[in-house]
């Protein structure tokens, strides 16, 4: 008992001390509110790698997500402000729009413009309006991991890193065809991100939307498509969590997941496996950008400094900082060093060909539902249960599923976000 | 006067207890599950009969219940009568048949999927052998039957011991002079099990069968482990209800529904395996 006295008192003692030297340097430093890179050993490199070379000292906070808007309209509110520079990812910064709370950035934009930020990208950062709101940051994303034995597979005239959803079919039946295994992957387990195929990948190629087209003709033909796909697809994907571990054991030649869910994959056997971008569908290449973006608040106490250590975020050797100490990858065009990680190369160059290929169609995480984005997830994962596990008629299962969908949008009253054209009102199914 | 209060007083902190950790959090369940938007309704069972996976869980429920119970009443009995005539070392024996006791249930999960995933031991064993030619999958949606004889194994490795620890105890309580003086009438072994140690067996039978039945309504990490999503049942719904889709009128609907069906299950078993009065 003594001694759990005797730590609790240490403990605070320690976090006072901290919280007293936080204070005494906020005064002279700038203050970088992130709700990215809150692990301690993240946060740690942060401030001794990535922030290394920046001339004036930084105070680098960490914020949970749910905080942000909270804590910044407590500033707006009480009129002393702190933060001078905010990261966060796309959706997290959404809620700051309407709270007047983010200082236009577009004359920081034209400054940056040679730094070859990716068109859709910077377009992300204005929210929908005229004028810049953020600066991109930094970047993950879900990309396709093939084993190198399936390339003598590919269909003749087929780019791997421009492949369509039908090469893709033919492809990994192909494949099938040779070994008599179904070697193609999804991470379809019950704590797999199999949803966000389908949110940001699959619809958006085939209907050029998510929530308004759900029950189109086009997604008719998606979902006929998907079921056919899936003879191809080995059936202990619905247990399958993270594709790097069915990956490096050869139970799977082909998988898509999170950058950070194959990571192990291509960090362990660089020379065994290939990184591409997902395929294009009629309507173009769906794909779900995990953007983080830089923010500046309005009463910053340090605005100047602020857009200074933005610029220098976004520099590329900062980049490749990041990239190499907490693998989130560059928004900048940034030649990767050749002696970066071969795994973390491969991501990269994934990532890079998925978002500059011509037909990108970046489709952003629902925003708006708050708590109950597990709600909409599910429509996305019983629709695909019904139609490919189950073998029921798509129209049939669309229809059903849109009564779900609809009450979930009218509950919330959420807008429609990209790629789905700007709702007035409540985003509605068609 | 003091002295008669004192029972009560020594059992007024496991009351106390019960009522906050038990009583509370039940009635807390039954109302959010008759709640949606703060009135009172039906909708979250509405709800949840009308989820894909809701008769699938209910199925395989009942499925897995049903199979394992009676197979762990047999097994367990069986080892029970065994160790009877084991002299030496019967400590040792039932010391090792308890092991699957102190595991949890989600080791145990973990245990049996190393054994049945497609590059698994079992697989690699029948490679071996040359039974096989190339994996097989035993676990996925599509090999329903074996899915369900994998979860079943795994339950009865893991809980006939529960089972046996009971009905081993109430074998000790037999006296041995009913079944020597049935010996001395001329019966035989199997008429001295049907006629003296089973009925004799009833109480304990009865408590390892409610207490076993419950927990197999309840059983979720076995499952989980094995079967993921391609084997939904009651509880694994309530909890992906709770936090994946984080509706927790659904959730307390589900809870309601495996307390209703655990209450039911203990009631009959009461009235079924009852002892006469004139036999107590």
């Amino acid at each position: 008992m003594r001694n759990v006295l005797a730590w609790l008192g240490s403990t605070l003692l320690i976090a006072g001390l901290l919280t007293t030297a936080a204070d005494a340097s906020r005064a002279e430093g700038l203050v970088f509110l992130s709700t990215q890179l809150r692990p301690i050993e993240e946060a740690q490199k942060m401030r001794k790698a990535i922030l290394k070379d920046f001339p004036r000292e930084v105070d680098y906070v960490t914020e949970q997500p749910p905080q942000l808007p909270v804590r910044i309209k407590a500033e707006q509110q009480g009129g002393t402000h702190t933060i001078d520079v905010v990261g966060a990812l796309h959706g997290e910064l959404q809620p700051l729009v309407p709270l007047d709370a983010l200082v236009p950035l577009d004359g920081l934009a034209g400054k940056l413009n040679g730094r070859g930020i990716p068109d859709p990208l910077m377009t992300l950062g204005k929210f929908g309006t005229a004028r810049q709101l953020y600066i991109p940051w930094m970047q993950a994303s879900y990309i396709m991991v093939a084993n190198r034995e399936t390339l003598p597979y590919l269909p003749g005239g087929a780019d791997i890193n421009a492949l369509s959803y039908d090469q893709l079919a033919s492809w990994a039946s192909a494949i099938q065809e040779k070994t008599g295994k179904r070697l193609l992957g999804f991470p379809a387990g019950p704590q797999g991100l199999m949803h966000r195929f389908f949110e940001g990948f699959l619809y958006p190629s085939y209907t050029g939307g998510v929530v308004v087209p759900f029950r189109s003709e086009a997604a008719e033909a998606m979902w006929a498509y998907f079921a056919l796909l899936w003879k191809s697809v080995n059936p202990n994907s619905t247990s399958y969590n993270f594709m790097q571990e069915p990956l490096l054991s050869g139970d799977v030649w082909i998988g898509f997941d999170h950058i950070a869910r194959v990571l192990d994959a291509l960090r362990q056997k660089p020379d065994e496996f290939v990184a591409f971008p997902a395929p294009s569908g009629p309507k173009g290449r769906g794909y779900m950008p995990v953007l983080a973006g830089l923010a500046v608040v309005k009463g910053a106490p340090d605005m100047n400094g602020a857009m200074a250590l933005i610029d220098y975020l976004d520099r590329p050797e900062t980049q490749i900082a990041t990239a190499r100490s907490v693998g989130f990858f560059p928004v900048v065009k940034a030649d990767l060093p050749p002696d970066l990680d071969p795994g973390l190369r491969l991501g990269a160059n994934a990532i890079e060909k998925m978002q500059s290929a011509k037909d990108a169609l970046p489709a952003l995480l629902p925003i708006g539902l708050g708590q109950r984005g597990g709600e909409f997830d599910k429509v996305f994962m019983d629709t695909f249960q019904l139609v490919v596990l189950r073998g029921q008629k798509p129209r049939a299962v669309l229809d059903r599923e849109t009564e779900t969908l609809k009450r979930l949008m009218t509950e919330t009253s959420a807008s429609c976000w990209q790629p789905d054209p700007p709702s007035p009102g409540v985003c509605q199914v068609q | 006067m003091r002295a008669r209060s004192i029972p009560y007083l020594l059992i007024a902190p496991s009351l106390g207890f019960l009522t906050v950790l038990f009583f509370v959090p039940l009635v807390q369940t039954i109302a959010l599950a008759f709640q949606a938007d703060g009135i009172w309704s039906t909708a979250n069972f509405s709800r949840m009969a009308g989820d894909l996976n809701f008769t699938d869980a209910v199925v395989n429920t009942f499925e897995i219940v049903i199979i394992v119970v009676p197979l762990q009443l047999l097994l367990a009995l069986g080892m029970a009568m065994l160790l009877q005539h084991v002299r030496g070392g019967r400590d040792i024996v039932l010391w090792i048949w308890s092991i699957p006791l102190g595991i949890s249930d989600l080791a145990a999960g973990l245990v049996w999927l190393a054994i049945l995933t497609d590059k698994g031991y079992l697989n690699t064993i029948l490679l071996g052998l040359g039974v096989l030619s190339g994996p097989q999958s035993w676990l996925s949606y599509e090999t329903p039957v074996t899915l369900l004889a994998a979860i079943v194994v795994a339950e009865l490795w893991r809980a006939t011991a529960i089972v046996l620890v009971i009905l081993v105890a109430g074998v000790q309580l037999v006296p041995k002079e009913y079944g020597e003086a049935a010996e001395v009438f001329g019966a035989t072994p199997w008429q001295r099990f049907t006629r003296v140690t089973l009925p004799l067996l009833k109480p304990s039978i009865q408590t390892a069968l409610v207490l076993r039945t419950v927990l197999a309504f309840e059983m979720f990490a076995i499952v989980l482990s094995i079967g993921g999503r391609n084997f939904p049942v009651l509880v694994s719904e309530a909890f992906n209800w709770q936090y994946n889709q984080q509706d927790y009128g659904v959730a307390a609907a589900y809870a309601v529904i495996v307390m209703g069906v655990s209450l039911a299950a203990t009631l009959i078993y009461l009235w079924v395996l009852r002892t006469p009065a004139a036999q107590r």
